[in-house]
């Protein structure tokens, strides 16, 4: 089996899986209760959670455990639409984010909130100047994803950090979910970031495990109102094992991360180089460092993306439709469409994502799949 | 930037004529022990400065520790090289370069303590700026408030390179201004009374009274953890708890209510007293700060002190509860603080105590007790623990939960 699905979920790591198994079965107490049952628990929560901030270089009170990417990025909208509607009702994002972010917003409008959705150019990026542009006195929030998960375009997050530095009461949300663990961490570095959010399972942790840094000082009202946990800001009791998992994950994938990112990007780059000659291919995401390494978008025209994934599938491959959440919507992807792609090559998109685990020769028998079923499609598509 | 050694210079101590190899000499035992976890460190307490040779660790993690330590002015990482021009040269444009952004100004600053190098001081600026203008285009000179300025100290065993000074945390050296004890309990504004002591060069020794089974396990331990909180500021701290059920047990069957806290922290001072005799410390230092609870009062602070002439003293006296907690935020103490376990102060806390105390009915309340039998008891039970720093006490199973993470 080739697993070239990674942006859509990774595989558990069995080493990860294990200390799921062992805190679910050793370390049950409730973190809240007082007896040693409860405490144990509880220390080993915070080792997990202080262990994400030192691998993230933050302070463990700015991380916030949560049941995953969806979460987060509801809590980073909707929390701050909350916290800040005495502030204003304006809100900035854009045509290509993820729809945990798009459909909160959505619900926002309904609800009376303002939102400016940024186009992004032919290539799949926001403009900075847009941004600028787009800023009121009434803004509360800027929400722009790092890693664009249906091509992999990386958006331009320090320079509009540097352009929100002379706006300090805008909440700067940047979902990472796409970025963690593939060389971005500059991007996700920079001091005006006000929240991230992060996703356990495109890291080989368990599903319904996450988490978002809260820069300290900064406030969201909480979505999850209950007994108090995580200092009162998402109640429900803790998944000690799910978080102690996510803690584990994110240490494997960080180590040696530059030498990872680059095999991902050696494999990228040979699919590349096979099909940016293909006449009936058109490619969304380049080799330059403008886009992920392990995200690599293409259409091949005449073909449905569906056909292209089952085609594939017959020869055990696994890609998927531009991402998992829409393929099974067969609408064309949102971001192709932001970018201008005409709806005809944007419903035969397909996208290869890549992590650690893939190799060379995978690429390879990739390409050979490819070429074949690339003849095979010369019937209907020539 | 792989820096190979950090230059500390020294704060106030500069200017204290005599005492200065003391207190040199106390920094550079303080500054041992604050660092003791890296192992590779090689640290030589000299007149002028202190040389902290990295060998490899880490410099950021020894600088954030260093940062803490009382009697330290300011520091500078720096980088080594061979005392061959041609060397420096390389290397500050590289340091500079690493720094440099379009449109930015510096200045060379070299000093020798080694007057017999081949250059002196102002050949050294020329040839180094000059070179640095040639290999970093777009660069310019400033001789007033630079962006960026390199320091060259000429030395016997090498040249070294330094951007910046980060700031250290004032003071004196702990332990240059003697011994005194802090009444430890748990809350916010002790561990910052404590800070505070040090931060003027008094020595603390912890004194943590607990009353097992009112009190868990938790709380004292706690205590510890904030204890060793405080520890790099010190090198290491002696905690000792002084059990205290007997006592308020005593108190809380033999005297009114109104009088309950009063008399029990007669009995805190006087034990705290005790020990301050015993360990050769002058005084007692306190988290006392006026008006903040009923026992607080000016009238609870005369029927309190009664019991001792040693000095008494209160560092937050006069702060805003908002002020204190700033400061335990700064020294991270804050969050432990407000961990909400039962400590000897709340468990028998009357529910009226009386705000106004009288002296003469203090005094006469506690006569009913056997203060001495009672205190010769409690002292006979202390129990010293040297904290040390990053020790860990609440949370002791940190090795068993490797593995899992």
């Amino acid at each position: 089996m080739i697993y070239f699905d990674n942006s859509a979920t990774t595989q558990i790591d069995p080493t990860v899986l294990e200390s799921y198994q062992i805190v679910s079965q050793k370390i049950w107490g409730n973190p809240s209760s007082l007896h040693k049952l409860g405490e144990t628990a509880f220390n080993l929560l915070e080792q997990a959670r202080q262990q994400i901030a030192d691998l993230m270089k933050v302070n463990s009170d700015e991380i916030y455990f949560t049941s995953g990417g969806t979460e987060g990025d509801n809590w980073a909208v909707k929390g701050t639409a909350i916290e800040k509607q005495n502030y204003g009702k304006h809100i900035i994002s854009t045509e290509i984010e993820h729809p945990a972010v798009l459909n909160s917003l959505k619900q926002l409008e309904k609800m009376g909130y303002e939102v400016t959705y940024l186009p992004v150019n032919e290539a799949g990026f926001v403009q900075v100047a847009d941004v600028e542009k787009a800023l009121r006195p009434d803004t509360i929030l800027v929400s722009v994803m790092a890693v664009n998960n249906e091509i992999g375009s990386i958006q331009p997050i320090r320079e509009i950090g540097d352009i929100l530095q002379a706006y300090p009461k805008v909440h700067f949300h940047v979902d990472a979910v796409q970025a963690i663990g593939k060389g971005l961490a500059a991007v996700l570095q920079h001091e005006r970031i006000d929240i991230l959010t992060f996703s356990g399972h495109k890291f080989h942790a368990p599903r319904g495990s996450g988490f978002i840094y809260l820069k300290k000082g900064r406030k969201l009202a909480p979505l999850l109102s209950g007994g108090g946990q995580e200092k009162n800001y998402r109640s429900g009791t803790e998944h000690v094992a799910a978080d102690v998992s996510l803690a584990k994950a994110l240490r494997i994938i960080l180590d040696q991360e530059q030498s990872k990112v680059e095999q991902q990007q050696v494999i990228k780059e040979k699919i590349y180089q096979h099909l940016k000659n293909k006449s009936k291919v058109t490619i969304f995401s380049d080799i330059t460092s403008n886009y992920a390494s392990h995200i690599l978008c293409f259409a091949i025209q005449g073909v449905r993306g569906e056909t292209i994934v089952h085609a594939f599938e017959n020869h055990d491959i696994y890609i998927s439709t531009t991402s998992a959440c829409s393929s099974k919507k067969n609408i064309a992807a949102g971001t192709l469409k932001a970018m201008g792609v005409p709806e005809a090559i944007a419903t035969s998109a397909v996208r290869v994502s890549l992590d650690e685990h893939n190799t060379l020769q995978e690429a390879e028998v990739f390409i050979d799949v490819f070429d074949e079923l690339y003849e095979q499609f010369k019937k209907i598509n020539s | 930037m792989q820096y190979t050694e950090i230059m500390v210079r020294y704060g106030e101590l500069s200017t204290k004529g005599k005492n200065r190899r003391n207190f040199i000499d106390r920094l550079g035992h303080n500054v041992r022990q604050s660092l003791h976890q890296f192992k590779n460190l090689e640290i030589k307490a000299q007149r002028d400065r202190m040389h902290i040779k990295l060998n490899g660790e880490d410099a950021q993690a020894v600088m954030d520790r260093l940062s803490q330590v009382f009697g330290i002015q300011n520091f500078s990482p720096s980088i080594r090289v061979e005392r061959d021009i041609e060397a420096v040269k390389e290397m500050a444009t590289k340091m500079v370069a690493e720094y440099y952004e379009p449109g930015m100004t510096f200045k060379i600053n070299t000093r020798r303590s080694d007057h017999n190098y081949a250059y002196d001081t102002n050949e050294m600026n020329d040839m180094l700026g000059g070179h640095i203008l040639e290999t970093v285009p777009g660069i310019k000179v400033k001789m007033k408030n630079p962006d960026l300025l390199l320091r060259v100290e000429v030395r016997l065993n090498g040249i070294y390179l330094s951007f910046g000074k980060i700031d250290g945390a004032g003071g004196l050296p702990v332990g240059t201004a003697g011994k005194g004890m802090l009444m430890l309990s748990g809350g916010i504004d002790s561990p910052v009374a404590g800070y505070m002591a040090m931060k003027r060069g008094v020595e603390i020794e912890m004194v943590h009274f607990f009353s097992p089974p009112y009190t868990s396990e938790k709380a004292l331990n706690k205590a510890k953890e904030l204890t060793a909180k405080l520890t790099p500021y010190a090198g290491s701290i002696q905690f000792l708890e002084v059990p205290f059920t007997e006592i308020q047990e005593t108190i809380k069957e033999n005297v009114p209510e109104g009088y309950l806290m009063t008399i029990q922290r007669r009995f805190m001072l006087r034990l705290s007293v005790a020990l301050a005799e015993k360990r050769n410390a002058l005084a007692i230092f306190n988290g006392e700060a006026l008006g903040q609870v009923a026992s607080q009062t000016l009238e609870s602070m005369v029927a309190i002190n009664d019991v001792t002439t040693m000095p008494v003293l209160r560092p937050v006296l006069s702060l805003d509860k908002n002020e204190i907690i700033d400061i335990a935020k700064k020294i991270d103490t804050f969050e432990l603080s407000i961990m909400p376990f039962e400590d000897c102060c709340t468990i028998f806390a009357p529910p009226a105590p009386k705000t106004r105390p009288k002296l003469d009915k203090a005094r006469h309340y506690e006569s009913r007790l056997d203060v001495e039998g009672l205190m010769e008891r409690a002292l006979a039970g202390v129990k010293v623990t040297r904290v040390q720093v990053n020790d860990e006490f609440l949370n002791e199973k940190k090795d068993e939960f490797a593995g899992l993470l």
